[in-house]
C-alpha cells in the first residue's frame, strides 16, 4: 500500500534517484509504506530522525514511555491489520521496548520498532546509552536488522515492513546507527526492493492433504471448529462462517479468536479454555472431529494434553508449520493462508445435518445457566460481570473497540461481552501483558477515530502504564477508560485462593484516588459503587466530548468460573459453588 | 536418535548467533554445529547434529526455516553420505614409545603433524567412531590435549542443492522434490 498525496513526493519520484539523509529516507520509506502515525519518544541516538521528521506528513504521538509506543503500535495493528510503528532512541529506550515486542510476538501482532543506535565507531565500546538491542530482542522478533549505513536504510525499512506483515506476522525491530542517520546518499526506492531468498509465507497444502480433511469432515458425527486469532489475521471471516453453516459444525473460540464468528450466530458456542464456558469445552472434549482454524493448541485452551479431546481426530490448519504437532499432534495438517485454505475446500465440503449432536450440545448448556451470576438475586454488591454485561448492552450497536488488559476482568469481558464483530476485542492473549490495555487502546483509537475505544482494565494493570493518560489528553483522544477496581491483583487472588489455602500474599492493593488522578491529567472522571450507576455512568460517558474515566468498585473477592486448574483435564473445571446454584434455584 | 541436518544460510553477520539462539531457545541440544564457506560466497553452510526423535525433528526443520536468513534445511540422517570429523591429537611419546604411536597411527591412516622431543600431534580425518577408536588405543600413552572440529557432512552422488542468495531461489523449488507433507 504506497500513499503518495503529497506533491513534494510527486517531483521526488519523477527523479530516479535523488541524495537524501538517513534520516530523511526512513521516513520517506515510512510514507511509501503507507505509514501515518507513529508512536515514540526521543533521545540522543535517534535525535537525526526526529530533525528530518519535521518534512515528514507523519503525525508523531508522544507518548510516555517506550513500552506504551509498543503496545500503542499493537493496539494500532490489530484494530486495522496494518502495521504498526513504535520509535525509541538507543539503550534504556531500546529496552523499555522489549515488553511490547514480545507482546506482540506471542500474539502475531505486526509491528515495526525503530531504534536509534550510538554511531557506528562507538558499537561495542559501552558508550552512552549502548545496548545490544538487536542480540536483546533477537528471540522476541520476527526479525530484526542492525543498520550501520545510510545506504541500507532503504532496503532495510523495505524488508522489515514485508516481514512484519506477510505470512505468521510478528514484531521486526529496526536499530540505526546515528550515523547512520546523518550521512547521505543516493536514495532510490525501486532498486530497495527487499532481497530475501530464504524467506516464504506463502506455503499452501497438497491436494492430498485437502482431500483427508475433506473426508474426515465428511464422515465426522461430532465435530467442532476450534476458531483462533489466524481468522481475523487471515481476514476469513466469511469463508469460516460458510464452512460452519455448510457443515453443521458449532465453532468454539480462543480468547484471541473472540469477533471472528458472531457471538449471536446459533453456530457460536462461545470461549473455550481455562475459563471458557462449561458446555464448550465438554464438547471438545466428546467430540469426533476438531478442525483448527487459526489456533494453535496453547496450554491455556487444551489443559492436560494426555486428555485433551481423546476420541477426536484433528485437522490444522495453520500458516507456521512449526505449530504443526507441536503441542497437539494432528491428522491432517493444512499449511497455508487460511482464507485461501478454506477458499479451495468450501465448494467441496458437503452439507450435513448434525442436529443430533447439536441438540446434545444444547443439553450441556443446562446448569450453566443458573451458575451465572447475572442470573443470581440482585444481592446489593456490584460484580464485575454486571458492568461487562451492561457495558456490552449500551455500546453493542456501535462501532465499539473493547481493548483489556490481563486478569480477572480481561475474562469476564470474554465471558459477558458479546463479539460480533471482527477486531472488536484487543487484549493481550500469548504473553498475558498487564499494562497493555490503556496504550493499546489509544493506539486503537488513533488507528480507527471514527470507533468507540474502551480500555477495560483492571486497578492493577492500569498503574504499570497510567503515565499514558496524559498521552490521551496531549493528543485530544476520545478514549473512554473502565476500571474494574477490586482493590487486588484479582486472578493471582483467585489463584492463591484455590491453590495456595488463601495465602494473600502481595495481592491487596492500596490504590489512588483514581478519579482524582484522571481530573489531575485533565480526563472527567466518576466513581461508580452500586449496579443501578453503571448504566448511567456509561451514558454519561458516551455523551461527553472527551476522554472519561469510570472507576468502577466492584466485588472484592469474586472469582472467575469455570476454571481449569493448571494440568487438569479440559473437562475438570472449578464451577461457582454450588450453595449460590442452589439459592438460585429457590428463586 | 542423532539427527544430522544441513542448513544453508545467508553468509551474513549474525546469523550464527540466530540458529544457536533459536536452538537454547527451544531447549533442543546440539551436539555438534560447524558453520563455513560454500562454493558460492553469498552462502553459509552449518552441519548440525542434535539428538531428537522424529517429531522433534521436523519442528527443528520448520523452527529453522521460520529463520529469515535461512535458504535451505536438509536432515540427511538417513540419507548415503559422508560425515567427517577432523581432530588434532597431542600425545606424551618420549623416544622409546614414539614407534609405538607412530605404528598406531598409520593403521588409522593418520599423519604427524608436529613433533617435539616429549611429544607427537597426530592430526586425524574420519567418521567419528573411527577417531574414537585412535583415541581409546592412544590414551594409555597420555594425551596432552585434544580437538575436534565437529561434523561436516555431504550427501553422496552427483546433486548438489546449495542454493544461491542471488537467483532468487525459493525454498519451495528445493522442496519440491521431496515430502513436504506436514500430517502425521
Amino acid at each position: 500500500m504506497i500513499t503518495c498525496g503529497a506533491s513534494e513526493l510527486a517531483i521526488r519520484k519523477r527523479e530516479k534517484s535523488m541524495k537524501m539523509t538517513g534520516a530523511q529516507i526512513l521516513w520517506e520509506c515510512l510514507e511509501r509504506e503507507g505509514v501515518k502515525h507513529v508512536f515514540g519518544y526521543p533521545g540522543g541516538a535517534i535525535l537525526p530522525a526526529y530533525d528530518a521528521l519535521k518534512h515528514s506528513s507523519i503525525h508523531h504521538i508522544l507518548v510516555r514511555h517506550e513500552q506504551g509506543a509498543t503496545h500503542m503500535a499493537d493496539g494500532y495493528a490489530r484494530a486495522t491489520g496494518g502495521v504498526g510503528v513504535a520509535v525509541a532512541t538507543s539503550g534504556p529506550g531500546a529496552t523499555n521496548m522489549v515488553t511490547g515486542i514480545a507482546t506482540a510476538m506471542l500474539d502475531s501482532s505486526p509491528i515495526v520498532c525503530i531504534t536509534g543506535q550510538v554511531g557506528s565507531k562507538l558499537i561495542g565500546s559501552d558508550a552512552s546509552q549502548e545496548t545490544d538491542i538487536t542480540g536483546v530482542t533477537l528471540p522476541i522478533t520476527k526479525h530484526n536488522y542492525l543498520v550501520t549505513h545510510a545506504e541500507e536504510v532503504a532496503g532495510t525499512v523495505r524488508e522489515a515492513f514485508y516481514v512484519a506483515r506477510s505470512g505468521r506476522p510478528g514484531p521486526v525491530l529496526v536499530d540505526i546507527t546515528k550515523d547512520a542517520q546523518q550521512l547521505s546518499c543516493e536514495f532510490d526506492w525501486d532498486a530497495a526492493k527487499p532481497q530475501l531468498p530464504g524467506y516464504r509465507p506463502d506455503l499452501s497444502p497438497a491436494p492430498a492433504e485437502y482431500a483427508q480433511a475433506l473426508e474426515l469432515i465428511r464422515s465426522s458425527k461430532r465435530p467442532v471448529i476450534l476458531a483462533g486469532h489466524g481468522i481475523l489475521v487471515s481476514g476469513a471471516e466469511r469463508e469460516v462462517r460458510d464452512l460452519a453453516e455448510r457443515a453443521g459444525i458449532p465453532v468454539a473460540l480462543t480468547l484471541l479468536g473472540l469477533g471472528a464468528f458472531p457471538a449471536s450466530h446459533p453456530l457460536n458456542l462461545g470461549m473455550m479454555g481455562m475459563h471458557g464456558e462449561a458446555w464448550v469445552n465438554h464438547t471438545i472434549q466428546d467430540a469426533d472431529l476438531l478442525i483448527a482454524l487459526g489456533m494453535r493448541f496453547d496450554d491455556r485452551v487444551t489443559g492436560n494434553l494426555k486428555t485433551y479431546a481423546p476420541t477426536a481426530k484433528k485437522i490444522h490448519v495453520e500458516i507456521d508449520p512449526a505449530e504443526i504437532n507441536k503441542n497437539v499432534k494432528v491428522d491432517v495438517a493444512l499449511v497455508g493462508d487460511l482464507r485461501e485454505v478454506l477458499h479451495e475446500m468450501l465448494p467441496k465440503v458437503e452439507t450435513v445435518d448434525r442436529a443430533e449432536w447439536l441438540d446434545y450440545i444444547d443439553r450441556l448448556k443446562g446448569d450453566s445457566a443458573v451458575r451465572d451470576i447475572q442470573n443470581l438475586p440482585d444481592s446489593g454488591h456490584l460484580y464485575a460481570a454486571h458492568v461487562i454485561n451492561d457495558l456490552w448492552r449500551e455500546t453493542r450497536e456501535g462501532n465499539t473497540v473493547v481493548v483489556t488488559d490481563v486478569g480477572q476482568h480481561q475474562m469476564w469481558e470474554a465471558q459477558y461481552y458479546k463479539h460480533e464483530q471482527p477486531r472488536s476485542l484487543i487484549t493481550s492473549g500469548g504473553l498475558g501483558t498487564m499494562g497493555f490495555a490503556l496504550p493499546a487502546a489509544i493506539g486503537a483509537k488513533v488507528a480507527r477515530p471514527e470507533a468507540e475505544v474502551w480500555a477495560v482494565v483492571g486497578d492493577g494493570g492500569f498503574q504499570m502504564t497510567m503515565s499514558e493518560m496524559a498521552t490521551i489528553v496531549q493528543e485530544n483522544l476520545k478514549v473512554h477508560i473502565a476500571i474494574i477496581n477490586n482493590g487486588y491483583l484479582g486472578m493471582v487472588r483467585q489463584w492463591q485462593e484455590f491453590f495456595y489455602e488463601r495465602n494473600y500474599q502481595a495481592t491487596p492493593l492500596l490504590n489512588p484516588d483514581f478519579a482524582k488522578l484522571a481530573e489531575a491529567y485533565g480526563i472527567r472522571s466518576m466513581n461508580v459503587k452500586e449496579r443501578s450507576e453503571v448504566v448511567p455512568a456509561v451514558q454519561a460517558a458516551r455523551q461527553h466530548d472527551g476522554p472519561v474515566l469510570i472507576n468502577f468498585q466492584v466485588e472484592q473477592e469474586d472469582t472467575v468460573y469455570p476454571m481449569v486448574a493448571a494440568g487438569a483435564a479440559l473437562h475438570e473445571m472449578i464451577r461457582r459453588p454450588s450453595a449460590i446454584v442452589e439459592t438460585a434455584n429457590d428463586e | 536418535m542423532l539427527n544430522t541436518f544441513v542448513v544453508y544460510v545467508e553468509n551474513k553477520p549474525g546469523v550464527l548467533t540466530r540458529v544457536a539462539s533459536l536452538f537454547r531457545r527451544r531447549a533442543f541440544n546440539i551436539d555438534s554445529l560447524t558453520v563455513g564457506r560454500t562454493e558460492k560466497p553469498e552462502v553459509s553452510r552449518m552441519t548440525i547434529t542434535v539428538d531428537a526423535d522424529y517429531d522433534q525433528a521436523r519442528r527443528i526443520e520448520a523452527n529453522l526455516y521460520k529463520l529469515v536468513n535461512v535458504l535451505l534445511v536438509e536432515n540427511i540422517t538417513n540419507e548415503a553420505s559422508i560425515v567427517r570429523d577432523l581432530a588434532m591429537i597431542k600425545i606424551a611419546a618420549k623416544h622409546e614409545e614414539r614407534s609405538h604411536v607412530l605404528e598406531l597411527a598409520s593403521v588409522f591412516r593418520a599423519r604427524v603433524v608436529d613433533v617435539s622431543p616429549e611429544s607427537l600431534t597426530i592430526e586425524i580425518t574420519g567418521a567419528e567412531d573411527k577417531i574414537d577408536g585412535l583415541l581409546e588405543v592412544l590414551r594409555p600413552y597420555g594425551v596432552l590435549e585434544m580437538v575436534r572440529t565437529g561434523i561436516v557432512a555431504m550427501r553422496r552422488g552427483s546433486k548438489s542443492s546449495t542454493p544461491t542468495a542471488s537467483n532468487g531461489f525459493t525454498k519451495a523449488a528445493a522442496a519440491g522434490e521431496e515430502d513436504v507433507s506436514y500430517s502425521v
